[in-house]
């Protein structure tokens, strides 16, 4: 009997005692491999390649973080994660940091306790059709089938959308994107309803891609950007400040090709010397190497660069930088000062 | 003379408690009760310190806060605003539509297929055993995604029953249209209907208010009851009565005489004839399901999602309840259909009457825990998006309110509650079949 009571206590200590352990940052580098929560699939942002290496703009994030870290953006075991899944494994503790074109709203952040670290992506939600319904608008879209993924903000967004615009519809919930696309494409529903990015994205996988049409109305704002849990502001920090240093990257012009270049010496521009460890202590402050953000840039370029290769205009997936461009240029990627 | 002296009376020891068999098993049992306690409360402790360590509250005020989203097969009013337990409840009554109308049609396809592989002729006994085998060996959820895809794939979509030359039609007389969304047919509809009945109405909300032709709002009232459909159940139970009543008397006269009055007519009549007359007088018509804008407006939709579930958990259970019937006729010994067949009895007879009736001892006990696997399996739904209990409580609203372990509490009640019921319900069936000892 004392034997049970004492196993019980004993576990209960060692419980008390992992939710008291070091921060996420020193066991992420004693276990030299960053746990990273991506889309379970959707080409351009998160998706394994023909030999099975993952690539894509979310993608990219997770290689920046394991870069600047690790020293390696190879050292990530990618956790593939569905719509569903994707809070319950970060809550868990199952991933690090979960970069999974997931909405930044009030009550994610707040009462599933989750921080946020940025946007790496302003996005809004659009409808898909295919031509031949002759449809131009969304709110021509009363008493039609559509397709939503369920455990996402657009189920929400589809249900004010049509309550204030008076308008019926039948929503058909789907788990995952395949599903969504083999239901649309088989014209079980009308219409797909998603993130515009993810539409493109979608689109840029149909065989007859030309007669799919994006709607023009977006009917929210769906900023996305990678969050990690609340509590362990150091790995936040980290997280945040990696992201910031792709987009500070690209304001200042530092690429992935010269990054090696500007980092040999201190440069005339302090605010590039600051970012590449040359001049001051920023790295020190954050836990990591001096050249943290030299490795973080070398490993898949800055934040323009991520962009054009994965979901830019050269590629199938065809997204303008829009409300993504940096702030010089109209946009609204703003990354605060290095200093 | 020898005295008889009373053996010497042992004084309790602690060593007692393991050395002496009349206590030792008390004692392990207080100490494995102990233990388990210890570990139940060390399991709640541990959930309650970690949810605090994240710095979550545990509470199910979340069920009175607006759901927020849509469902689309809703037996009862639901709108995006309702809220987050009535969501819960329009998924319960999802579930529990599919897991009845599954084990209804899983009974009626396992007997046939059942009494079918026993039978003499030797293409169809192989034909069901190869449909046995088939369904048994693969797992129901392949079934279920197999069954919806085979329905998106290869029926027509709305859109090709539009046009002068139509790529697809409806059939029956172009009353059932079947697409790749689902199948439509004739719905039921009233010209003198009675109205509906609101139930658990709140009279001070503003819907319940009587309008100026005498209308009540939808929205009135927690649920509405169709006074038709009511009134239409009542008058054809009475008939079942009245009919059940005419054989009580024609079995009477049969113990009695010897003589079977002829009873068919009547008990038919009784049946037929009121329920048809109230459905005249109520102006009984189909509303025809007819294509406007995007789908098929007005006629019953019975969704993609419900069909394929329904079919490959009845398709799958039934295999099973096949093997349970086989089993049950096979416990019965031949010589019962020989002494049955010897008093000139036919063989579809001497099923229904005189083996069946045996049979039931040995089928209905496996029998319960095949409806309780269907309609646990039932919770496979959302691998089609048909929005059962598990859809709506376990899914949209846990993942939108964060509430995990309260959701999956309630989930797990509700599950248990209705596992119970369907228990109770055929043990109180199964009682009243039992062999009857002397």
């Amino acid at each position: 009997m004392n034997k049970t009571v004492f196993v019980g206590v004993l576990a209960l200590a060692g419980m008390s005692a992992s939710v008291a352990a070091a921060g996420l940052l020193d066991e992420v580098k004693t276990r030299g491999k960053l746990n990273c929560g991506v889309n379970a699939g959707l080409v351009g942002f998160a998706a394994p390649d023909a030999n099975g290496e993952w690539g894509g703009f979310d993608v990219a994030v997770c290689r920046a973080i394991a870069a600047a870290v690790l020293d390696d953006p190879n050292a990530i075991e990618f956790v593939p994660t569905t719509a569903k899944t994707r809070f319950t494994a970060l809550a868990s503790g199952e991933i690090d940091v979960l970069a999974r074109n997931t909405t930044w709203t009030f009550t994610r952040d707040v009462d599933l306790k989750f921080e946020f670290t940025g946007v790496n992506y302003y996005d809004g939600q659009g409808f898909i059709v295919r031509k031949d319904l002759g449809v131009s608008s969304a709110k021509e879209l009363d008493g039609a089938t559509i397709c939503i993924q369920t455990g996402t903000t657009t189920e929400l967004n589809l249900a004010d959308f049509f309550r204030i615009n008076n308008m019926d519809y039948d929503p058909v919930p789907i788990e995952t994107e395949a599903e969504a696309q083999q239901q649309y494409l088989a014209g079980a529903c009308d219409s797909y309803t998603t993130d515009a990015s993810a539409l493109a994205a979608n689109r840029a996988t149909f065989e007859d891609s030309a007669n799919h049409i994006i709607l023009p109305e977006i009917i929210s704002k769906e900023p996305l950007g990678p969050l990690v849990r609340h509590g362990d502001n150091e790995w936040g920090d980290v997280v945040r400040w990696t992201l910031n240093a792709l987009i500070a990257a690209e304001e200042l012009g530092v690429t992935s090709a010269n990054v090696a270049e500007l980092a040999s010496a201190p440069g005339s521009n302090p605010e590039i010397n600051r970012l590449l460890g040359t001049e001051g202590t920023l790295g020190e402050m954050l836990g990591l190497q001096p050249d943290w953000a030299v490795k973080a840039i070398s490993a898949g370029g800055n934040y323009g660069e991520i962009f054009e290769k994965n979901i830019g205009e050269a590629t199938p997936i065809g997204l303008a930088r829009g409300l993504n461009a940096q702030w010089t240029s109209g946009g609204l990627m703003y990354a605060p000062p290095f200093r | 003379m020898a005295t008889l002296t009373d053996p010497r009376k042992e004084s309790f020891r602690l060593g007692m408690l393991i050395y002496d068999t009349r206590y030792r098993s008390l004692t392990i049992q207080i100490i494995a009760l102990f233990g388990f306690m210890v570990f139940a409360a060390w399991l709640i402790n541990n959930t309650i310190y970690n949810l605090a360590a994240q710095g979550k509250s545990t509470g199910f005020g979340f069920l009175s806060d607006p759901a927020g989203y849509d469902i689309n097969q809703r037996l009862l009013d639901y709108s995006s605003q309702s809220t987050h337990l009535r969501a819960a409840f329009i998924g319960l009554l999802n579930t529990l539509l599919v897991a009845a109308m599954g084990c209804i049609t899983a009974t009626v396809i396992g007997l046939f297929v059942g009494v079918l592989r026993l039978s003499n002729n030797w293409l169809v006994a192989k034909l069901m055993t190869v449909y046995v085998e088939m369904f048994r060996n693969v797992p129901v959820l392949l079934w279920i995604v197999f069954t919806m895809a085979i329905l998106i794939e290869t029926l027509p979509a709305p859109k090709d029953f539009r046009g002068d030359d139509p790529a697809a039609s409806m059939v029956l007389f172009d009353t059932v249209a079947i697409t790749n969304r689902g199948v439509y047919i004739p719905e039921p509809l009233f010209s003198r209907g009675l109205g509906d009945f609101p139930v658990m109405a709140d009279r001070t909300s503003p819907a319940c208010e009587v309008g100026e032709i005498g209308e009540i709002g939808d929205a009135c009232g927690r649920f509405q009851v169709s006074l038709d459909l009511l009134a239409v159940l009542l008058v054809f139970g009475a008939g079942l009565y009245a009919s059940n009543r005419i054989a009580h008397r024609a079995e009477r006269i049969q113990n009695e005489t010897g003589d079977r009055p002829t009873t068919w007519y009547l008990r038919l009549g009784v049946i037929i004839l009121p329920t048809l007359a109230l459905l005249i007088a109520l102006g009984f018509h189909l509303g025809r399901p007819e294509l406007k804008g995007f789908n098929f407006q007005d006629g019953v939709y019975l969704r993609n999602s419900l069909i394929a579930l329904w079919l490959a958990l009845s398709l799958y259970t039934a295999a099973f309840i096949a093997e349970i019937v086989r089993a049950g006729i096979l416990a019965i010994s031949s010589g019962q259909t020989e002494a049955a067949a010897a008093l000139g009895l036919r063989s579809g007879r001497i099923m229904s009457l005189v083996i069946l009736p045996q049979a039931l001892r040995v089928i209905i006990p496996p029998l319960i825990s095949q409806y309780l696997n269907l309609t646990k399996n039932s919770s496979l739904a959302i691998a089609v998006g048909y929005m059962d209990i598990t859809g709506t409580l376990g899914g949209i609203t846990m993942n939108q309110t964060g509430r995990e372990l309260e959701c999956v509490l309630l989930l797990m009640l509700v599950y248990l509650l209705i596992s119970l019921s369907i228990s109770a319900v055929m043990n109180w069936y199964n009682q009243r079949v039992k062999l009857v000892e002397r």
